[in-house]
This record gives structure tokens, C-alpha cells and sequence, in this order.
């Protein structure tokens, strides 16, 4: 079976492997670019995102993650460039096209007053799904003790966990996660990837945006790092750390050792000293870590390894965090 | 049509819960309805006193359908109370002298009450002088039998609540909607702009007939005695008609405001100053003559004059039909323009 090429692109055919079914990418984003007035939110862009993967959209506030979002979900109308989404165009509003894709929506849009099996009622109706369906996805992302409290009395992460229900009421090839747990405590976060890992194991395909490293590298196959409007790298998260040459810190309790003898350690480049920590600088961990483990120094032991967060610094000369979320 | 009908089932079930708007469309002007109606139907208001002493063939045969009969025992005490301010005149004869006394400070009553007292008298002088009358007089009612005040007051009553029910609701939605991002959430799903639009039809249309019910209901019972004719049913086209042109209006005060603060400000301005001008609660005839030909560009005009027209008037359905197509077509063309200024999104 093969697909029809890329809509208003004079696309090629698209690609078949050897169990002959189509390799045609589920969003295929090319030269997109958007500005408001003078700020070019979205700078010339290019995506692509393979069917049935985890992709990750990691960039600052402000970096153009969600109006490029917004564009591909069919919300906006780009300036410039093509978006095919699952072989078709997301512009104008495209009747056959939203059956099949789901969005989690950044806000809590819920409609007033009513409970959240209601909101999910609503929606198996205009999807054409029977109501047991709407169960079914309370139990799926946890919330089906809360299934007749009202909507906006819900805690933040269950509103958000709610509203990746919403996202999956017809059962859609393609989800969409816009900062899907921005604003929420820790345990919250936790619970919500759970619920992003049984999505992903469906099989459906995933894009989600995020400014948080953490939830790119758990929960992502590969991740475009974005950066005022651009796309700066694409790469799993293990694949852009790689690239960085970035050296281990290992971290001892600064009574462990004195500097100078911690600078004449093989394999240490640099120490820094910080609030409570003594910090050995390598890029020969192993080595290091031996030479600790024959002088007895590994308690209160601590090891970081290069991140995405390094990734971004790296990348664009800015810390990916301004604020502590 | 699942998303008609489910979009249709959720703005109800909020309406349901919503105990603020029922207070607004259902409550507020049944109290209104209640309160001039019971001002209204007391038929004593609006007729002047008139202080009488003593007995005598002119002060007996004065019509008390027109004027309040006050008996004082001298004529000292009535003429005290014209002075005070109780009553506008004093009336008392003495063989075949009537004498009046009547104050400058209230000219409408004083003046209706001699008006009265001088045709009675003129009527006695011709009955005593024997002559045959020159001219003659025929007087009848406009209004069917039954007419009260409780008509009126019917029409412009609910013609006010259905306009603030639809253009409210309205309004409303699509700013709560669409700062909320439901709206988005709506136009991420695959269901029609009709059925989005038509679910808020159907809510409003279903709201319009349930006040129509209680308000035509609450005015037939007993101390209202609203009396129904043929040609009632026409006020069900009509407050439908009227629904979907101050729905319009909502629409397109949703579609300018950011807030809904603003919202119920501008819907406020427009449908509370439409009401008193189109007489829900007062007799527009008191208004100039130029600023009653103004008000027959407001669409409340046309909707409760309709529904007089079939209350009161023995009016034919023909001439509701002119109030009606008028209904339609400020909806229509509010419509078309509200279409125009419409936003999934608020920026």
C-alpha cells in the first residue's frame, strides 16, 4: 500500500519497506514560519515526525514550541512553508483529518458546571464512541474515583490528566501533549507520564512540547531542541548528549578530600567548590571513580552526567531554565 | 446530529445547574409581572378622588366608575383636605348651586374631576329645560371586552425576558467558551459550526417556551385573569422569532467583548433601555411623538406588540405576521453580521 505523497509539495511517493507498508512520517513540517508584527515566532522550521514514535519538542518559554504546535494542529494559519499531517493538510479546518488526531489543550477548558465523566460524555457523543467509553478513559488515566465530581474541582494534575482523556475520547492515531505538565507538583508529573506511557504503548504517535528536560528524556524517542523560533538539533536524548563532549561531575562531601588533592586525582580536568559539595570535574569517570574507590572516598557519593539541559547550553549559550519550574 | 445532540445535552445540563440565570430569566421578571400586575389590576389606581358633602341631585349622580368617592361631613373639612394635598377637589350643593373647590397643584386631576362635575351638570340643565339634545354622542370600547391592564403588561413583560434569556445566554456562552478555549476544544473535534450554533438554538428556543409557559400561565390565573384568544398561538412564532433575534444580538456582543464582564455590561446597555422604550413597564404613549416612532426600529417593540396584537386587539394574524417577519428579518441580518465578526479563538 502506498500513501499519496506530501499535499502541494510535488512530494515523491512515499517509501515502502520491505513488509511493504508506507514509511511516510506522521508529520512531515517543511520551511514553516510564522511571525507576529515584527517577532518571527516561528523561524523557518523543518520536522518530522515517524509514525507510532515518542516526539519532544524542548525549548524555553517563548521559543515558538506552541504556536508551532498550534500550526500543525490546524489552529493557525502559518505565514509560510507546508505541514502534512498523517497525509493530509491540518489548513483550513479539515474535516478529515480531526477524527483522527487528539489534542491535550494547555488550559483547563472544561465546560462550566459539569462533572468529569460529563465532559468526557460530550465528546464520546461527537465522536460517534459508545459512553462506556468515556469509563474507560477515566480508569485509563486514573481518575475513575472522580468521575462525578465537577470538572473545576479538580486538582491541577487531575484536570490536566482529564484533559488527556478529552484528548483521546476517538481513539486518534496522533496525540498532541502542549506542556502537558506544566504547572504541576512532582507526584503529579509522575502520574501524568504514566498515563503518557500507556498512550504510547497503544502504538499511537506522541508530539509533545515541553520545557522541562526531565520529561523529554523519559518520556521521548527523540527530541528537536527549540530555540526562538528554531529548530536548533534533532536527535534522541541520549544521541544529542553524545555530541557534547560534555565531562561528569562527580560530587563528594567537601569534607572528603582537600582541593589539591583532589586536582592531582588522574583523569580530573577541574574542580569547583560549591555549598555543600566538592566537585570533581572528568572526562574519564571510570578512572576517577577507581582511583575514589581504592582511597575509600565513595560515600555520600554523587554522579551527574551530561543532560539535555547541557545540550541546550551548549546549543544556544543560554540555560534551558530560567525560572525553577 | 450526535453533536448537536451532545452539545445541545451539556449547555443544558449547565443551564440546569446554573442557579443565577434561572433567577434572571425565570424569577426576576416573573416579580415584575407579579408586582404591576397587582399595582395594575387594582382598577382604583389612576382614578381621581373626589371629597363629596352632603347629598343632592347633581353630587348623586356623579359616575363613580371615573372618580373616587371621598365623603367628608362639611365642607370646611373637604376644602382643608383639597388645601392639604388628600384629595384634588371638593364637591357640594345647596339647593341648585354646586359649589367646587379644587387646588392649582395637581391641574390633571383637578381638572378631570370639574370636567366631570360640569357635565353633570350640563346634562341636568338640558334634562331640566326640556329641549331635545341638538347633538348626540357615540362612545364604545377599542378593546375586547375583556381588556386590562394585565395584557399589556403580558406582552412586555415576557417580550422583555425572552430578549434578555436569549441575549444573554448568547453572549455569554460564546465568551465564557471561547476564554476558556472550549471553544477550541470544539473546533478540534469533528462537529459542524451548525451544530455548535444550532445547540445553542435549541437550548434558547427551549428556555423562550418554558418562560412563555409560566408567564402566560401565572397571568391567567385568578387576581391577573389573563384571558387567552383564537389567535394566542401566534405568540409562540413570535417569542421564537424574537429568541432568535436578540440571540443575534448576543451573538455579536460575544464576538466584539473580550470579557464577561464586558459582556453583561454591553448586553445590559442594549436589552434594559430597549425594554422601557418598547413598554414592558409603562404605556409608551406617554413618550413624545417623535421618540415613539423611534422605537419601532427595536426588535422588543415589535415582539410585544405583536403579542398584544393577539392578546388584546382582536387582532387577525395577519397583523402579527408584519411583527414577525420584522423579528426575522433583524435576525437574519444581525445574524450575517455577527457571523462576520465571529472568533474560535480569542486572539
Amino acid at each position: 500500500m502506498t500513501a499519496p505523497g506530501a499535499q502541494g509539495n510535488g512530494g515523491d511517493e512515499a517509501p515502502v519497506d520491505a513488509t511493504g507498508h508506507s514509511n511516510a512520517p506522521a508529520i512531515l513540517v517543511e520551511g514553516l514560519h510564522k511571525s507576529y508584527g515584527d517577532v518571527r515566532a516561528v523561524d523557518g522550521i523543518d520536522l518530522r515526525v515517524e509514525v507510532g514514535e515518542c516526539f519532544g519538542i524542548l525549548g524555553p518559554n517563548g521559543a515558538g514550541k506552541t504556536t508551532a504546535l498550534e500550526m500543525i494542529e490546524g489552529l493557525r494559519q502559518p505565514d509560510g512553508g507546508s505541514i502534512t499531517v498523517l497525509g493530509e493538510s491540518p489548513w483550513p479546518r479539515n474535516p478529515r483529518l480531526l477524527p483522527r488526531i487528539g489534542v491535550q489543550l494547555q488550559s483547563a477548558a472544561f465546560i462550566d458546571k459539569l462533572t468529569a465523566m460529563e465532559q468526557l460524555l460530550v465528546f464520546t457523543g461527537i465522536y460517534d464512541m459508545p459512553a462506556t467509553r468515556a469509563a474507560d478513559l477515566l480508569e485509563l488515566v486514573g481518575l475513575a474515583g472522580a468521575g462525578d465530581t465537577r470538572a473545576d474541582r479538580l486538582s491541577g494534575g487531575q484536570q490536566q490528566r482529564l484533559s488527556t482523556a478529552c484528548a483521546l475520547v476517538g481513539d486518534p492515531e496522533l496525540v498532541f501533549l502542549d506542556e502537558p505538565s506544566a504547572g504541576l507538583d512532582p507526584s503529579a508529573r509522575r502520574q501524568l507520564w504514566d498515563v503518557v506511557e500507556r498512550i504510547k504503548g497503544d502504538g499511537r504517535t506522541v508530539v509533545l512540547t515541553t520545557h522541562y528536560m526531565e520529561e523529554a528524556e523519559v518520556l521521548c524517542d527523540r527530541v528537536a531542541i527549540m530555540d526562538r523560533g528554531r529548530v536548533l538539533a534533532v536527535d534522541t536524548p541520549p544521541g544529542l548528549v553524545r555530541g557534547l563532549n560534555a565531562p561528569t561531575r562527580v560530587m563528594l562531601p567537601p569534607s572528603a578530600l582537600g582541593q589539591s588533592e583532589a586536582r592531582r586525582i588522574a583523569g580530573v580536568t577541574d574542580v569547583e567548590v560549591e555549598v555543600g559539595a566538592l566537585i570533581l570535574i572528568t572526562h574519564e569517570p571510570a578512572a576517577v571513580l577507581s582511583a575514589l574507590a581504592r582511597a575509600n572516598l565513595l560515600d555520600g557519593l554523587q554522579i551527574r552526567s551530561a543532560t539535555l539541559e547541557d545540550a541546550f547550553l551548549d546549543l544556544t549559550g543560554r540555560p534551558l531554565a530560567e525560572v525553577e519550574p | 446530529m450526535n453533536g448537536w445532540r451532545s452539545l445541545s445535552v451539556a449547555m443544558w445540563r449547565t443551564f440546569l445547574r446554573d442557579r443565577t440565570s434561572q433567577f434572571f430569566y425565570f424569577l426576576f421578571p416573573l416579580m415584575f409581572l407579579v408586582l404591576f400586575g397587582l399595582l395594575l389590576g387594582n382598577s382604583n389606581l389612576g382614578k381621581a378622588d373626589l371629597a363629596v358633602v352632603g347629598k343632592g341631585s347633581i353630587i348623586d349622580s356623579i359616575p363613580t366608575q371615573v372618580v373616587n368617592i371621598k365623603r367628608y361631613d362639611t365642607f370646611e373639612a373637604a376644602v382643608k383636605a383639597v388645601a392639604k394635598g388628600d384629595v384634588p377637589a371638593a364637591v357640594t350643593q345647596s339647593g341648585n348651586v354646586v359649589r367646587f373647590k379644587f387646588t392649582a397643584v395637581d391641574q390633571v386631576a383637578a381638572g378631570t374631576t370639574r370636567g366631570l362635575i360640569e357635565a353633570v351638570v350640563g346634562e341636568a340643565n338640558l334634562q331640566a329645560s326640556g329641549k331635545p339634545p341638538t347633538y348626540s354622542m357615540e362612545a364604545s370600547q377599542v378593546e375586547n371586552d375583556s381588556y386590562k391592564p394585565i395584557q399589556f403588561l403580558t406582552a412586555g413583560i415576557l417580550s422583555w425576558g425572552v430578549a434578555m434569556a436569549a441575549a444573554f445566554g448568547a453572549a455569554m456562552n460564546l465568551v465564557e467558551w471561547r476564554k476558556s478555549q472550549v471553544l477550541r476544544r470544539i473546533r478540534l473535534a469533528p462537529v459542524s459550526t451548525m451544530s455548535v450554533v444550532g445547540a445553542r438554538v435549541g437550548v434558547s428556543l427551549l428556555i423562550t417556551l418554558l418562560q412563555t409557559l409560566l408567564f402566560v400561565g401565572v397571568a391567567m390565573t385568578s387576581p391577573f385573569g389573563l384571558k387567552l384568544t383564537a389567535q394566542s398561538w401566534m405568540i409562540i412564532p413570535l417569542v421564537m422569532a424574537g429568541t432568535l433575534a436578540f440571540m443575534s444580538i448576543g451573538t455579536l456582543v460575544g464576538s466584539l467583548v473580550k470579557t464577561v464582564e464586558a459582556a453583561s455590561g454591553a448586553v445590559n446597555i442594549i436589552v434594559l433601555p430597549m425594554a422601557f422604550l418598547s413598554g414592558a413597564f409603562f404605556d409608551t404613549g406617554v413618550l413624545p411623538d417623535w421618540l415613539q416612532r423611534i422605537t419601532w426600529v427595536l426588535p422588543m417593540k415589535h415582539m410585544s406588540s405583536g403579542i398584544l396584537d393577539v392578546l388584546v386587539r382582536n387582532g387577525e394574524v395577519t397583523s402579527a405576521l408584519g411583527h414577525l417577519l420584522v423579528l426575522v428579518g433583524f435576525a437574519l441580518v444581525l445574524g450575517l453580521i455577527a457571523a462576520r465578526f465571529f472568533n474560535w479563538e480569542d486572539a
